[in-house]
Order: structure tokens, then sequence, then C-alpha cells
């Protein structure tokens, strides 16, 4: 092959290619550390409550109930259980729709809460639970959570046409999502202002995310849509990667970059509005689970979506217990407790990795 | 062995016709064409053309081709800031369409490449460090990676310096003889047209003005009429025509 051999070579070709399978080895031990981090915040979940029982019970009562008491046993699988995993499975939900929209909109302030997907599942809650009005013709118990739904299926689709439009550029997207945010927290007002004093606690209460909702079919149906959306993303794990170097430059690899988008962008609707629908608004896991995978992994995204997983699943998980902790018997909602969580956590990943932020 | 025509093409932009009826001799397989004419005179839209990135009117004839990643674009923005090293970019580039495992070939292969356009002392630099020049350096690699057989690189050279110009236009030159391919480069530099050029193709206006043997081409009265200047044609002491502009003509 004809060379430019005008220059010493600095290093050996094999030493890019061990260099590379090094640097591929060190991402999955961050994967397994990552995974093994869950698997304890998991279980110290499960123990941490009113009652508080050693990571041997609860382990025990996982792996063999028969061996625990009748107590510890209802306490653990009946009780604190559905909650646990329903921490994981939302954070990993919304985590991921949050790393797709900002890969897809190449823009690190995307998420489900900044673009205003989040308000707009709130104002569809709060329709239902202030006058009733369904925007389906749904049972009683699943008018919340369906208005909740279209509401932010409606507002994510409504982002995606709008970016797709010619001439729009990210910061025009970003701006008509803040637009989106004041435009339903307006309609929200408007409707708490009107609403009767049991309705308008019930909003406020859904407003701020709480994950004591969680039943089994709640947590079947967001697993289903994540099982449903990973191997999606996985399938298009070198284009999504490669869209993040620039339409023109993922169009020039032979990435059709409008239908991944069009696909992405479809998923990452159900992805962000079944869990929203579900546990209500929970808004910093989908901004700041994507980043802290990306500090950590890079943009890669065999490595990349996995890590995201994992930091949304592990951040809500360890919210979770925080919102136990703080005052013994009591819940605090985990939409307020995220941040609080969160935010020293990010600023501390910022402030020592600053050149692998976006 | 490939072989490329451009028959009556053009290109839309929105709805406006942004290049019109471009018709071309055959391009052949080891030739290096050189593009040129002024700003937004449609070098770009052209090549976004040839790839399918635009629509218009026309006819692209590819004859011969034989591999699945028969063309291949490389976009005049090199500017990125996924969070990726380099090393990660061009391996992405290379396995688009493919399995999430990457095997010793694969790795082989970019290395190749990477020494191939010195810039192994890169390779684990994060894109978002690296400079003008280096990010132009990467994108040549992540195209020639993509293994095209035509291959259109808009501007490849605009931030390279005079010793790195030289080298990327003489090595895409020998290989585009070496792997039998169609390299159209769409450039500002005249003197470089000339030089490593096989054939030039002059676009203005959205229209092309000439295609053919470079020398042939590149003509004062060209220069006069395409660019508005007042040049004249020499042979340097290595026997290389040279351009020398003396002003502009208005």
């Amino acid at each position: 092959m004809a060379e430019i051999a005008a220059l010493p070579l600095p290093i050996e070709a094999e030493a890019g290619r061990e260099r590379y399978r090094a640097l591929a080895r060190r991402k999955l031990l961050i994967l397994a550390a990552m995974t093994a981090a869950l698997c304890l915040s998991f279980a110290v979940d499960l123990a941490w409550g009113p009652a508080r029982y050693s990571l041997g019970e609860v382990v025990a009562a996982l792996i063999n109930p028969s061996s625990v008491s009748a107590q510890i046993r209802a306490v653990v699988w009946d009780i604190r259980m559905p909650v646990a995993v329903m921490a994981i499975v939302v954070g990993a939900a919304l985590s991921v729709a949050g790393a797709q929209m900002q890969t897809i909109l190449a823009n690190p302030l995307a998420s489900p809460f900044t673009l205003g997907i989040s308000a707009a599942a709130s104002f569809g809650a709060a329709l239902a639970i202030v006058t009733s009005v369904s925007i389906l013709p749904v049972a009683a118990t699943l008018l919340v959570p369906v208005n909740a739904f279209i509401m932010a299926l409606i507002a994510t689709l409504f982002i995606h046409f709008i970016s797709q439009m010619r001439g729009v550029s990210v910061q025009t997207v970003v701006l008509l999502g803040i637009a989106l945010v004041f435009t339903f927290n307006a309609l929200l007002a408007f409707l708490q202002y009107l609403a009767s004093e049991q309705a308008l606690s019930a909003v406020v209460f859904w407003t701020m995310g709480s994950l004591t909702k969680a039943t089994w079919p709640k947590i079947g149906i967001t697993l289903a849509v994540l099982l449903i959306a990973l191997p999606l993303f996985a399938r298009h794990a070198w284009a999504l990667t490669a869209i993040r170097l620039g339409e023109d430059k993922a169009a020039s690899f032979g990435v059709n970059v409008r239908r991944i988008r069009l696909e992405t962008m479809l998923i990452i609707s159900l992805l962000a509005a079944v869990p929203v629908s579900f546990v209500g608004t929970i808004g910093f896991v989908g901004l700041v689970g994507p980043h802290i995978a990306r500090m950590i992994l890079g943009e890669d995204q065999r490595f990349f979506l996995p890590g995201s997983i994992l930091s949304g699943a592990l951040l809500l998980s360890v919210t979770s217990i925080v919102s136990k902790s703080i005052i013994p018997g009591v819940v605090f909602p985990i939409g307020i407790i995220t941040a609080l969580v969160g935010v020293p956590f990010f600023f501390s990943l910022i402030l020592s990795n600053r050149s692998r932020s976006w | 062995m490939v072989a490329l025509q451009l028959q009556s093409v053009g290109a839309y932009h929105g709805r406006k016709l942004f290049v019109e009826d471009v018709t071309t001799p055959v391009m052949k397989a080891g030739e290096l064409i050189a593009v040129i004419g002024p700003n937004a005179a449609g070098k770009s839209t052209l090549f976004k053309r040839i790839t399918g990135l635009l629509k218009g009117p026309g006819k692209i004839v590819i004859d011969g081709a034989r591999s699945r990643n028969t063309i291949t674009y490389m976009p005049q923005d090199t500017s990125a800031n996924a969070v990726l090293t380099v090393y990660e970019s061009i391996l992405l580039a290379h396995k688009q369409g493919q399995s999430w495992t990457v095997s010793d070939s694969d790795l082989s292969f970019i290395d190749e490449i990477m020494r191939a356009l010195n810039i192994t002392s890169i390779a684990f630099r994060d894109l978002g460090a690296l400079s003008g020049g280096q990010r132009q350096l990467v994108s040549i690699a992540q195209a020639l990676v993509r293994e095209p057989e035509i291959m259109l690189m808009d501007e490849p050279t605009s931030a390279l310096d005079l010793h790195r110009q030289v080298e990327v236009l003489d090595f895409m030159r020998r290989r585009a003889r070496s792997k039998g391919m169609i390299v159209m480069i769409a450039i500002h530099d005249l003197n470089q047209a000339l030089r490593f050029a096989d054939k030039v193709l002059v676009i203005a206006n959205g229209r092309m003005r000439a295609c053919g043997n470079a020398r042939e081409v590149v003509t004062v009265d060209m220069l006069r009429d395409v660019y508005k200047v007042h040049a004249r044609i020499e042979k340097c002491s290595m026997d290389h025509d040279h351009v020398i502009v003396d002003g502009t003509a208005h």
C-alpha cells in the first residue's frame, strides 16, 4: 500500500490495536462495576425502611423465601420490591430516552424534562385528576396514566417534526422545548387554580413524582417498552454513534439519517412517556444519566447505551434509598430527591473530567 | 473497473435548482479529478447529488462497481464534539452496517490507514482536542476505511499546512491508481489541481464551464471569466505549470 513515509512513525501499528483492546476491556470493567453497584443498591433499597434488615436477610428472602420469617418475606417481596424494581426500570428508561434524544438532536440539554415532555405529561395527568376529561375512551383507573402518556407522546412527536423541518437549528429545538415547558406549566397552573382542594393535592403529589405508585403491571409495561427499545437501539449502535459526528458525516458513512432519527424518536416517545405516566415527573435522571455515562465511557453506543441504562438505574435506585432515609418512616417524593442526590455528584464529575463532557 | 459519468445532472437545494446540466466525459478508475470554481459555485452541492444526499434531474452512470460502498463523500465540515477517540471514530466508519464485534483484521486495517496518513500519534486523543488540520486528516481516514470505489472529497486540504497538502494529494493520487478508485477533490488551490489532477472540472454559478485535461481547462481565459482575475500560467523550475495572479479583473 502507498504510504506517506516522510515522517517517523510515533507508535507501531500493533500498539494501536493493543491500546484499543485495552480501552475496550477497561470500558467493560466499568460496566461490570456499575452492574455490581446497581445490585448492591437494589439490595440496600430492599433492606432499608422503617423495619431495617441485614443484607444477609434480604439475600435469603430473595433466594430462599421460606428460610425467612413471613414478615420479612412480605415486606421485601410485597412492599419494597415493586418500588425498588420500578426505580431501576424507570431510571433506565428515562436515562436511555435522554441519551438518544441528546444523540439524535445533537444537544446536551435534550431530555424528557427539558424538552417539555414531562410537563406535557403532568398537564395530561392533571386534566384527568381535575376534570376527569379523557383524551382516549379508557377505564377510570387508567385515566391518569393514559392522559399523561398521550400528552407526552404528542409533545415528543411535535418536537421531532419541528426538528425535521428545513432550516431549524438545534438551538431552535431547545428553545421550542423550553416554550413547551412554559406552555404546559401555564396550562397546569390554570387547572390547579380551578381544582378542588382534594384534586389540587393529588395533582401536586403527582407532579413531584413518586415510586410508591409502583405496581407489577406498571413495572411490566415499562419493562416491556424498554425491552422492545433496546434491541432496536442496539441494532443501530454504529449508526447512532456516527450521527454524533454530524448529519453529513453520518450520511457519508451510508447511514440513512432521516429514517434512523424517525425510528429513534418514535421509540424515545414511548420510553419517555410511559414511565412519566406511571410515576409522575422525575426530572433529573434523563438529563444527567447519559452525561455520566458519556463522561466515563465515551459515546461509542456499544458502551454508551448500557452505560446510560446502568447510570440512570443506579441514580434512581440510590435516590430511592435516600428518599426514605432523610426522616425515618417518611418516604419523600423521588422527583425532589433525584436532583438533590444527583447534582453534587454531577458537579464533581464535570469538574474532575472537563475534557470528556459535551 | 469502476467508471463514472454525469449526464445532464442537476441538484435541488429545497425547491431551487442549484446545479444544472453537468455533463462530463467518462471518469475512469485510477483518475484524480479536481473540481474547481469560486465560492458557492455548486461544488459541494454536486458532490451531494452524486452521493444521493440531494435530488435532481439527470443521470449518474456508474459502471463496473463491485462493492457495497461504491461512493463515499467526505464533507467539508469536519468539526465534531462527540466524546470519541480518533481510533474509535475511524473504526465506526469502517464498521457501519456490520456487527458489534471487532476483529483483529478490522483493527489491523484501521492501523494500516492511520499509519499511511501518519496520524498514529493522535490515535487515542479525543476528537474535541484536535486541531483543524488533524480533524481533516481523521476525516480522510474515515472516508478511506469505507473502501469506496468512488471517493468525493470536499476541500480535504483546506486546513492543512503546505507539507501536509502535498503529502495528502500525492497519497490520494497514488491510492487512486493502486486501488482502482476514482477520486474527485473539490479544491481552491489551482496550482495543486494542476499538479495532481488528471482531469479538472470547472463549475461556476451552478453550471459546468469545462471538464477535461488539467492543462487544457485551466487557462488564462477561464481564470478571467470564472475567477475574475488577471493571471499567467508559467512553468516552474520543476517543469510544473503554475498560476500566477497579477490582480483582479473588474
